[in-house]
């Protein structure tokens, strides 16, 4: 349990042994910047790019659409343009399409595949999203998944899951919670939670004052 | 080879059930399943042949493919459940004649 070994460098190792893909992409890394085909700076770059898109976007772009009737229309009809309008850039898409959840039906995404994710509205996907286990329950039993995140649906809702298997990334829009006809956009866009964006649960309650 | 059957909204299908070397996006517990066009999404570049450096084309016919639950695992949970996969064309063959109930 020694890692005294650290001191003598300018930067930190990790402490613990390295899995076998950890250590392929390191190496890949190193290669790279060796090579000149990328510079670390350009890593760095692309992390805080990764890192600067987050279900913020999703969720302010809910909250318009909850408060705007003419919005909505042409987020469900043309979401790449209805994402520019709020300067949004979805362009990174190559399909993008907004399900609309409603009473009586719920939608849900998965990819079983790997990972699929509309991450310029939604960052990176929550590790559980990459889970086998969420990949296999989500097609086999989406119910008690959605149990599980604090949602009970009776028989009569319809649940539609998808498996994002191809070109084409799904943002859920939520069921605009009760007791917020007043409300402003911004205090709307507080809950529009992430998950509810990939279906497995409904926005936040609305909490009167 | 490639004398695409063009499917519509509503039309039955059935995956193919299939397996090869490569970059397959058709999930393995879908195949050999049957469902219904629920919407044509267009035309994209084939992943089988992007994901080896190939320009993926021709281009195929993208899908989004409606199964009810109960189809797809064989039990009845709860009968309105649906699963929707987005599945290429060539993966689809007509299965219209055999299938008539469960109508979407």
């Amino acid at each position: 349990m020694s890692d005294a070994g650290n001191a003598e460098h300018g930067h930190d190792h990790p402490k613990h042994e390295l899995s076998h893909y950890a250590k392929r992409i390191y190496a890949i890394r190193d290669l790279l910047i060796e090579k000149g085909v990328i510079t670390e700076k350009d890593i760095q770059c692309q992390i805080e790019y990764q890192e600067a898109r987050s279900p913020a976007n999703g969720a302010n772009l809910v909250a318009r659409a909850w408060g705007d009737a003419a919005f909505k229309g042409r987020l469900i009809a043309d979401p790449k343009s209805a994402c520019a309008e709020m300067g949004i850039d979805a362009t990174a898409i190559n399909e993008f399409v907004v399900l609309e959840n409603t009473e009586s039906v719920r939608h849900m995404v998965v990819c079983t595949l790997c990972s699929c994710y509309p991450r310029p509205i939604l960052g990176r996907p929550p590790d559980w999203y990459k889970s086998f286990n969420y990949r296999q329950r989500a097609v086999v039993d989406p119910r008690s998944v959605m149990r599980e995140f604090g949602l009970n649906l009776p028989d009569d809702v319809e649940v539609r899951v998808h498996d994002s298997t191809a070109d084409i990334r799904y943002l859920i829009l939520p069921l605009r919670p009760k007791g917020t006809e007043n409300w402003s956009e911004a205090d709307l866009a507080k809950l529009v939670t992430r998950d509810s964006m990939i279906g497995v649960m409904d926005p936040l309650d609305a909490i009167p004052e | 080879m490639n004398s695409a059957t063009q499917f519509k909204p509503g039309d039955r299908v059935t995956v193919k059930f299939q397996d090869r070397p490569g970059h397959l996006r058709t999930p393995w517990y879908i195949r050999g399943k049957s469902g219904w066009i629920e919407q044509v999404h267009g035309e994209f570049r084939n992943p089988e042949s992007l994901a080896f450096g190939h320009d993926g084309l021709p281009k195929k016919t993208l899908y989004l493919v409606a199964f009810n639950q109960s189809d797809v695992w064989g039990r009845t949970a709860a009968p309105k459940d649906k699963l929707l996969v987005d599945i290429y064309e060539h993966w689809l063959e007509s299965s219209a004649q055999e299938r008539e109930e469960c109508e979407p």
